[in-house]
């Protein structure tokens, strides 16, 4: 297992040198910094020296790769390349363009991210399982039509809907919850909890939908057929054997999502105003901060690896004949 | 009047995927093997019904692709020269809906604007009041007579819509004879459409049926340009998509060994960038591009043109890789097929493998691909455009509708009506969309209808 795991990690890291070198490609070799600055400075009137300033600011008046200037070990590690974009893998992720450490932003910011998307992947998880298992109950009967078509319809609405009315009924008409906002503490309940409710809400018509599927070809198995004939009620078929052998299809999906969390959801976090790191994304795209950006994209993928890991790990919890080795 | 047609990038890769769809059907046509499935397609109500609905969104999205720019009156005997506007067929067909701008907010078949203004009356008072519009129910006198003519209007066009419906229902069936099942409910869906946009037609010409937007424009009009935005985010990008994913997929399954191990390791990295942030990264990227070289291109309409196939190639380029991985893994199965076996003991090419053994038996994993991604990538662009990394935002699309009627929310009285009318047409996009695609998967997909006949 402990071998497993350190094999793992180590085919991990070359993947997240390709996505170091993608970004870097993407940031620094499309377009010269130079270009950047020109852009964030206007496109007119704008002059070499201005130019130098703000490449001066953020540490990017250095060649990109190798520095011929400097020498030794320098000649690597005063680069762009080294102070923006290796450093990334010891999580030093320098600054935003206000100034800030990214790092320390980050830290601060998973606590409401993980507020919103921790309890909306749980409540998820249990309503378009139960809604998936009612469906697979009533199979082939009105209900199952009657629900299959409702999570078309669902999942044909886009999810700027789901937001956008969720806010105008239960807040703007019922005044039920503020708006947006967040606190921290026991305030922070009524600002949660509409997010959370509209997570759920718009992820019913996929989810459950693609659950039912998983279910009815577990049901098709032979085993379920000797379940019954061993006289178990339906239900305990569709719980104890049809759930439990499900559970690989069905952690496939899930666990690799868990890490993910962390950074929280753009669309809701920037619509209810949730000081998270799915905010901090969208203001760094508006603001075309490039440093923050980089630095999300980086985390981002060492979250998902990190979760195809808790993925394989979790399939020996739920299958016995997984071993890992 | 002269004009001078125009050709921008995005209709041409659009005619080219007309030309590629209409030579696959052709091919299709005469192949009865292939055909069999799309049988199973007609067969299924709903999913002709779905099939008529998008072929309406597409009428609409290709007459509004035919650009062209008018010349302008000629001052003396000069060079002509080109209106910079570039407009489509399709604007010339609706022109009342696109020429008649209000001054800002209206409601749907409203006679007055949305805000008081200060006006000077006959006798020279000042007064506050809601002024007229200018050509949204011009012709009544007062606000009393609405009802009654909206009412004999819409029972004018219907009335008329059903009558073409039913002339044009006479005349295919005597020409086509349709045998399948799905008769009755595509013949009433037919009517029913005929019946709606005839109803629609008669009001849109005297009234704003879905109100105006801030800037005076005829929602309607906005809500069916906005289709061929959506059309292309969701078709052109499969341009990109499908060589990689197909060229890849099929390699990394067939060879193995290093080809394997580099494909695997290049869609493994691109995988493992969350989506959004990659596209978000890609854009902003893309932007500074197209920003630092404004002299690329000559009409404003070009400019957001290249953007949005830069978005389309953008989004091909970060999505091809769930669809890699799945035509890899059936290549991988495909491979030790006894009749791909017998090929390579004959010593046939591997070329010739790929192309005559391997190809032909992964399309139906890439039609159902195709078609699932269509409804996904028009709900991505609305997103997109609102997280401010879509198209461009003088590109009239679903998402920036939604994004410039958001900020309205907070209005007391509150304007409703232009986010209604966006969602509600992406509704009906995406839902046909997506009725056909499962009824496409249903037909193609052979371990779908195993387990489908075993429960």
């Amino acid at each position: 297992m402990i071998a497993y795991l350190i094999r793992r990690i180590l085919y991990a890291v070359p993947i997240l040198i390709g996505v170091n070198l993608l970004t870097f490609a993407l940031f620094f070799v499309v377009n010269t910094p130079d270009d950047m600055a020109r852009m964030q400075l206007g496109i007119k009137r704008v002059t070499p020296e201005a130019i130098e300033k703000w490449k001066q600011q953020r540490g990017y008046d250095k060649p990109l790769f190798v520095n011929s200037a400097a020498g030794g070990t320098d000649q690597l590690t005063d680069t762009i390349f080294w102070q923006k974009s290796a450093s990334m893998f010891v999580f030093d992720f320098g600054y935003s363009d206000d100034g800030r450490s990214i790092g320390r932003e980050i830290a601060k910011r998973m606590g409401p991210s993980l507020a919103i998307a921790l309890p909306t992947f749980l409540i998820g998880l249990v309503v378009y399982v139960s809604f998936a298992l009612l469906m697979t109950l009533f199979r082939a009967t009105a209900l199952d039509m009657a629900g299959v078509a409702l999570c078309v319809l669902l999942m044909s609405v886009s999810g700027l809907f789901y937001i956008i009315g969720g806010q105008f009924v239960v807040s703007k008409l019922w005044h039920l919850v503020p708006i947006s906002g967040y606190a921290g503490g026991a305030d922070s309940f009524k600002f949660v909890v509409l997010p959370i409710l509209i997570g759920v809400a718009g992820g019913i018509g996929s989810s459950s939908r693609w659950y039912r599927t998983i279910f009815l070809e577990e049901i098709g198995k032979d085993y379920v057929r000797t379940a019954r004939a061993k006289g178990l009620s339906e239900l305990r078929v569709l719980f104890t054997h049809v759930l439990k052998n499900a559970m690989i299809p069905i952690l496939t999906g899930v666990v690799v999502v868990i890490p993910l969390l962390f950074m929280g959801s753009l669309l809701t976090e920037s619509f209810f105003g949730i000081p998270g790191l799915g905010s901090y994304t969208i203001d760094a795209i508006n603001a075309q901060d490039f440093s923050v950006v980089r630095a999300m994209v980086f985390l981002g993928s060492v979250l998902y690896i990190v979760g195809l890991i808790l993925t394989d790990i979790s399939y020996t919890a739920v299958d016995p004949r997984v071993r890992l080795q | 009047m002269s004009f001078q047609l125009v050709f921008l990038w995005s209709d041409k890769l659009i005619f080219l995927l007309l030309a590629v769809a209409v030579a696959t059907a052709i091919y299709v046509r005469r192949h009865e093997h292939l055909l069999l499935p799309w049988k199973r397609v007609a067969k299924n109500g709903v999913a002709m019904v779905s099939l008529l609905v998008l072929s309406l969104f597409l009428l609409v999205g290709l007459l509004d692709t035919l650009h062209f720019r008018s010349a302008l009156p000629q001052t003396g005997g000069g060079e002509k020269v080109y209106s910079p506007e570039v407009l489509s067929v399709f604007d010339t067909l609706v022109g009342p809906l696109r020429t008649h701008t209000e001054k800002t907010y209206s409601e749907p078949f409203a006679l007055t604007l949305y805000a008081k203004e200060s006006m000077t009356d006959a006798h020279g008072n000042i007064l506050r009041d809601y002024p007229r519009l200018q050509y949204g129910g011009a012709h009544l006198a007062d606000v009393s007579q609405r009802t009654a003519d909206v009412a004999k209007r819409a029972l004018i066009g219907g009335g008329l819509g059903l009558l073409v419906g039913l002339l044009s229902f006479y005349l295919t069936h005597r020409t086509v004879r349709c045998t399948s099942g799905c008769d009755l409910a595509v013949s009433i869906a037919t009517l029913l459409l005929t019946t709606f946009i005839g109803a629609v037609v008669s009001l849109a010409t005297v009234y704003h049926v879905l109100g105006t937007d801030k800037v005076g424009q005829d929602v309607l009009y906005l809500s069916l340009k906005s289709i061929r935005t959506g059309l292309i985010i969701g078709t052109v990008t499969t341009l990109v998509t499908l060589p990689l994913a197909l060229f890849l997929g099929v390699a990394a399954g067939y060879f193995r060994g290093w080809v394997d191990d580099l494909i695997q390791y290049l869609y493994t990295v691109l995988s493992s960038i969350p989506s959004v942030l990659l596209i978000a990264a890609a854009v902003l990227m893309m932007q500074v591009t197209l920003d630092t070289h404004p002299d690329w291109f000559d009409t404003a309409a070009a400019r957001a043109d290249m953007r949005l196939v830069a978005l389309c190639l953008i989004l091909g380029l970060t999505s091809w890789t769930g669809l890699c991985r799945l035509l890899r893994g059936e290549t991988l199965k495909l491979r030790e097929m006894e009749y791909i076996q017998a090929a390579q003991a004959f010593g046939v090419s591997s070329l010739r493998i790929l192309t005559r053994h391997i190809m032909p038996n992964v399309m139906h994993i890439i039609l159902i691909a195709l078609v699932m991604d269509f409804s996904a990538l028009v709900l991505a662009e609305a997103v997109l455009s609102y997280v401010g990394v879509g198209v461009d935002p003088s590109m009239i699309s679903f998402g920036t509708m939604i994004n410039a009627a958001r900020l309205e929310m907070g209005r007391e009285p509150m304007v409703w009506w232009a986010l209604a009318a966006a969602f509600g047409f992406m509704l009906v996009l995406v839902l046909a969309a997506n009725l056909f695609a499962d009824a496409v998967r249903d037909a193609f997909d052979p371990r779908l209808n195993r387990t489908e006949t075993a429960t």
